[in-house]
């Protein structure tokens, strides 16, 4: 076994300390019970509240844990936050690449459509917030599926086919999620609709952990060159609209 | 160089925070700075702001939204400025330090010397003139208030030894060289919140000034709200500073709202919702307010009417932050999805006063029909719907002024982010409401009309084909239903009047 990470073990003791509660403890107290520098301790206190880990009360200064532990496994980040915190990004995206801008998050093994920019050609468009997609067959929903092994395995063997091109078997999916794990984005080819592509890459939150995928989709003939493949030009737009969110959101690379 | 390769900086000096965005050719956001100042509450009702403190924010944002982008001084075709409103900073015209903090918009300490102005003439004695009712809102009896206050300081300012501004006043000259030849300059839309200059003439009113008891030394000179003021000596050397508009104006003039009719209400800390009506100076009977919507150059002003509520956003903060109910202002929406409606609570967030249409600076807010039935996912329902019945109380109070009925609202401000909230005013307004592709509207008109000013966009038609169509919600709210809220909501309103007594 490899060394240890020390700052990763003192991290753990001062969450074990601050949940044997009820009351919130101070850095003094907290350093006095681990035997360790104040300074060590306020750096371990002031990271952990950046991930939400711990909380510090506005009036004592004292710390308790935080929110984020207590859903630990569920809802990372509030899917209204990332739209909140992404909009401006999709935005630029749509601005750009001339095409319909979708956020997606992971929801019961399906993308939940969390924000929607339309195609800015001023056509007739609905918003599309709270549509669940198939994740097998949308860019979207693949991206969100390779950096998740559990739902991945969960869809189980034989999956719903929307058109000819919809990947239906866990044997067909599971290479075209290696793949977009190795190339670092996703596309769909009329794989949920004839005639309709996708392009998607993934959204990062602090430590890199994916909380969202961020993506185009439009006219297979716009997104794609002669070959069906997605154009390079406009992969590289996703991508940078998926970095800047991440960026956003306090993930460093 | 190609066009494409310049760049038009907006700094957006926010209530909150301040910004600096860089946009492209295409009116495309290229990379974003932004920055948080101190708010300072020394007693009840007050509110103020460091002006070093913003200035020396805008002194580290502006590298640092070049560096995003790669782009160097260079490629800044302009500076153009939108700032909060009203919030009024007097300084040492020497030395350049401020005399105290910035007086904010939200703060009410002048509503004593509003009553005492008002005792001789009503809350209207000065519209005529300056199309703005008496109110704790504008700047020029702030001045008067510090002027009062600090010893000495009114000796000082009639010997010309002390300036007052809004903020683009107070950038522009620390951009310009501050105590080494400033530029002191205002252009006509902050002008036109002062309550001191005659909207008609656009300039500086002898009988304002003396109604309000300001000395003209003080006063910046008014300009146009896109023309080269002078170019930049500090953060970007020789890069024309070339456009300032308060916030809302500008937010008109990135919606592209340059026709008479087009409206858009800008949905942030408070909300303002402002219409077009070209030419023509509308005088309101419904508690709006006649104000510029902006100038170029030495084309004729455009006039505005203004619907300004003074608490929407502020309602989500105060809930996430003296609550503690959500942990960020986007939260609001989950917590308001958990339940189906607002559960009969209604929240009227008169914290200081209510403005546009009801000018009710003794009402105080409170929250209605309360039952052990209501949950905190009430609350929120409550909070948000708040922002949506004071968006349809000032839309009623536009259709009437105007005699045209609203047929789309344009929306932009970081709310628009809440997809309940704006499905929830096309419910209520009975109306689409359509949100831009660039939200960032403020900054944008900021950006547009510098561009304009030194030829980096040829005319308004060319920016009007940057506009596109981001999102739209259609109303879809049972008309039986939104009667029988509003009526609620109205009767929750009337509850407010008459709460806190001033001079107590």
């Amino acid at each position: 076994m490899s060394k240890s990470i020390q700052s990763i073990e003192r991290a753990a003791a001062v969450l074990r300390l601050l949940a044997r509660g009820p009351g919130r403890l101070g850095v003094v107290e907290l350093a006095g019970a681990l035997g360790l520098p104040k300074g060590t301790v306020h750096g371990i206190l002031r990271t952990l509240t950046g991930v939400g880990f711990v909380e510090q009360d506005r009036g004592s200064g004292k710390y308790q844990l935080g929110a984020a532990l207590l859903h630990l496994g569920t809802s990372f980040l509030d899917v209204n936050e990332l739209r909140s915190r992404a909009i401006n990004w999709a935005d630029a995206l749509a601005s750009r690449s001339g095409e319909a801008v979708r956020i997606g998050t992971l929801l019961e093994g399906r993308a939940l459509v969390v924000h929607h920019v339309f195609r800015p050609d001023d056509s007739l468009q609905t918003v599309e917030i709270g549509q669940l997609l198939p994740a097998h067959a949308c860019a979207l929903g693949k991206v969100l599926l390779a950096y998740d092994r559990a739902a991945a395995t969960a869809l189980g063997r034989d999956l719903e086919r929307y058109t000819q091109r919809t990947l239906t078997t866990a044997a067909g999916l599971g290479p075209a999620l290696a793949q977009v794990r190795e190339r670092g984005w996703a596309a769909d080819v009329e794989e949920m609709t004839v005639g309709v592509a996708g392009v998607a890459a993934a959204i990062r939150g602090h430590g890199g952990l994916v909380v969202g995928s961020i993506g185009i989709s439009g006219a297979v003939d716009r997104l794609c060159d002669a070959g069906g493949t997605p154009r390079a030009g406009l992969v590289g737009q996703v991508q940078d609209a998926a970095r800047a969110v991440s960026r956003e959101l306090g993930h460093r690379w | 160089m190609p066009v494409t390769d310049y760049y038009v900086l907006a700094i957006d000096q926010g209530t909150t925070s301040t910004r600096c965005i860089l946009f492209d050719h295409l009116g495309r956001l290229v990379s974003v700075a932004q920055r948080e100042h101190h708010q300072h509450y020394p007693h009840p009702g007050w509110v103020e702001h460091d002006a070093t403190e913003i200035w020396r924010n805008v002194r580290r944002l502006v590298p640092q939204a070049l560096a995003q982008a790669g782009a160097d001084a260079g490629q800044v075709a302009a500076i153009g400025i939108a700032n909060q409103r009203e919030t009024t900073v007097l300084w040492d015209r020497r030395t350049g330090v401020p005399v105290g903090r910035a007086v904010v918009w939200q703060d009410t300490r002048t509503d004593a010397l509003i009553e005492e102005l008002a005792a001789d003439g009503g809350h209207d004695r000065f519209i005529d003139r300056c199309g703005l009712p008496l109110a704790t809102y504008f700047a020029g009896p702030r001045i008067r208030w510090l002027l009062d206050a600090t010893p000495g300081l009114r000796a000082r300012a009639e010997r010309g030894e002390v300036l007052f501004g809004t903020m683009e006043t107070w950038l522009i000259w620390n951009l310009t060289g501050g105590p080494d030849g400033g530029t002191h300059v205002t252009d006509v839309t902050n002008a036109s919140r002062t309550m001191l200059m005659d909207i008609a003439t656009l300039e500086w009113s002898d009988e304002l000034l003396d109604g309000i008891g300001v000395p003209r030394a003080v006063l910046p000179e008014i300009r146009s709200s896109a023309e080269v003021y002078g170019k930049a000596s500090a953060v970007l050397p020789g890069v024309p500073i070339a456009a300032a508009l308060g916030d809302q104006q500008a937010a008109l003039f990135g919606q592209t709202c340059f026709a008479p009719g087009e409206a858009k209400c800008t949905y942030g800390t408070g909300s303002f919702l402002l219409l077009n009506t070209g030419p023509e100076i509308v005088r309101s009977s419904h508690g709006l307010l006649t104000t510029v919507g902006y100038k170029i150059g030495d084309d004729a002003p455009v006039y505005a009417l203004e619907g300004a509520i003074a608490i929407t956003g502020s309602l989500v903060q105060w809930f996430r932050d003296n609550l503690g109910l959500i942990n960020s202002a986007a939260e609001i929406e989950t917590l308001a999805l958990s339940v189906a409606d607002n559960g009969g609570v209604f929240i009227v967030p008169a914290f200081s006063g209510l403005f546009a249409p009801h000018w009710r600076s003794e009402a105080r807010g409170i929250i209605v029909g309360l039952t052990s039935y209501v949950t905190k996912g009430h609350l929120a329902r409550a909070v948000l719907e708040a922002t949506g019945w004071q968006t349809r109380e000032v839309v009623d109070a536009m259709n009437a002024d105007s005699g045209i009925a609203l047929t789309t609202l344009r929306v932009d401000g970081g709310m628009t982010a809440d997809n309940l909230l704006m499905q929830f005013v096309a419910d209520v307004l009975d109306v689409p409401v359509v949100r831009p592709m660039a939200l960032e509207t403020v900054s944008l008109g900021a950006a547009y009309a510098a561009g304009l000013a030194v030829g980096y966009w040829p005319d308004l038609e060319g920016l009007r084909r940057n506009w596109h169509r981001a999102g739209q919600w259609l109303p879809r709210m049972d008309p039986d239903l939104r009667a029988a809220e509003y009526e609620s909501w109205q009767r929750a309103v009337e509850r407010t009047f008459g709460w806190h007594r001033i001079g107590r």
